[in-house]
């Protein structure tokens, strides 16, 4: 009771009203940022949730061209596996040396993470157009408009994670491990960390067992 | 009572970690690390090496991607209960539940539209025949 009664007097000056003190106990203002970028995870989350659903249902119509088992290149498809969870921990390596306050270890990694992202956005482009190259485009068949927009999807928000680090990259090394940064930094590791488990999707239910016969 | 409110302040400063969001340490990433590529290595082995037959290895890999999915989220993402008072946790919750709903769903109402529109075959061939062509 006593409690209400502090927050109220120091919310006095405020005069919002007595609806106010059921906000004024939630005393974690400067987590909102972090629960919010979650919150938007959890809706792409869904975006992605739909394209999963539409190749669930589209992902055999070939419409007689060609198939998973004819197109994917998975050794290819395991390199950039492997290329996205290297920049996962690389990037994990960036968190752990801000949170120590050593920047340039933190730009390092940062740029580590950086390079890992383009080699994957690199394969993938390459293997975009050899795709459209041999005449197995979004618009061949249904299975290839369910798989481009799918993966092009992921693709687009790794692009869109690379320019954000690039920034952020720029950002530390001209203010230094301020707190904003680190928030920042903790978002986008958020974020890549939730592009990598997307990417098990992909892997798993187009590349691997689109080979399945 | 009123230390009680600045014993949810201190609580904040101290979990620097919380404030920042939860953080791993090296061990945290580096055994994520170890299980992904495991659980991805073998994903990919069964598939290359064509070691089961086809339908079993399709339920095989769907476990792996669902244990490495929980491996990322534990790991990597940070995720536990505590975290944002829990609410990091019921939002994912809410989100898979809406997901499982959604992805089984329409993966189960699709497959079935053959076989559901089958008695429906003498009613008007024209209407079925243009829904049947849908998926």
């Amino acid at each position: 009771m006593s409690e209400f009664t502090a927050t109220n007097q120091a919310e006095a000056h405020n005069a919002i009203g007595d609806s106010s003190r059921f906000y004024v106990t939630e005393h974690h203002p400067e987590n909102g940022t972090l629960l919010g970028f979650w919150m938007y995870l959890m809706s792409d989350c869904l975006i992605f949730a739909c394209l999963f659903a539409t190749y669930a249902v589209l992902g055999r119509n070939y419409a007689g061209g060609p198939s998973g088992a004819e197109l994917f290149d998975l050794p290819l498809v395991a390199m950039n596996t492997a290329f996205l969870l290297l920049s996962s921990i690389t990037y994990g390596f960036a968190m752990l040396a801000a949170h120590k306050n050593l920047k340039t270890k933190a730009i390092f990694w940062l740029g580590v993470t950086g390079l890992f992202g383009l080699c994957f956005l690199g394969v993938e482009i390459w293997e975009f157009v050899h795709l459209i190259h041999e005449g197995a485009g979004p618009q061949r068949s249904g299975f290839l408009t369910a798989f481009f927009a799918l993966v092009g999807t992921h693709g687009l928000h790794v692009t869109f994670g690379a320019i954000w680090l690039v920034t952020l990259m720029f950002q530390v090394a001209k203010h230094g491990l301020t707190v904003e940064n680190l928030r920042r930094l903790t978002c986008l590791s958020m974020f890549w960390h939730f592009l990598d488990v997307i990417w098990i999707g992909v892997f798993t239910f187009v590349y691997l067992m689109g080979t399945l016969p | 009572m009123s230390d009680h409110s600045t014993h949810g302040h201190d609580d904040h400063g101290h979990g620097h970690g919380h404030d920042g969001g939860a953080h791993g340490s090296l061990k945290d990433y580096t055994i994520g690390f170890i299980l992904s590529v495991i659980l991805t290595a073998i994903p990919f082995w069964l598939v290359m090496a064509k070691v089961l037959p086809s339908g079993t290895t399709g339920i095989v890999l769907l476990a792996f991607a669902g244990v490495q999915v929980i491996v990322h989220m534990i790991y990597f993402l940070h995720l536990n209960s505590k975290a944002e008072h829990g609410w990091s946790m019921l939002a994912t919750i809410f989100t898979v539940i809406v997901l499982v709903i959604m992805l089984a769903g329409s993966i189960w109402v699709m497959y079935h539209m053959n076989a559901n529109m089958m008695p429906g075959m003498d009613a008007g061939v024209d209407a079925v025949h243009g829904a049947h062509d849908m998926p």
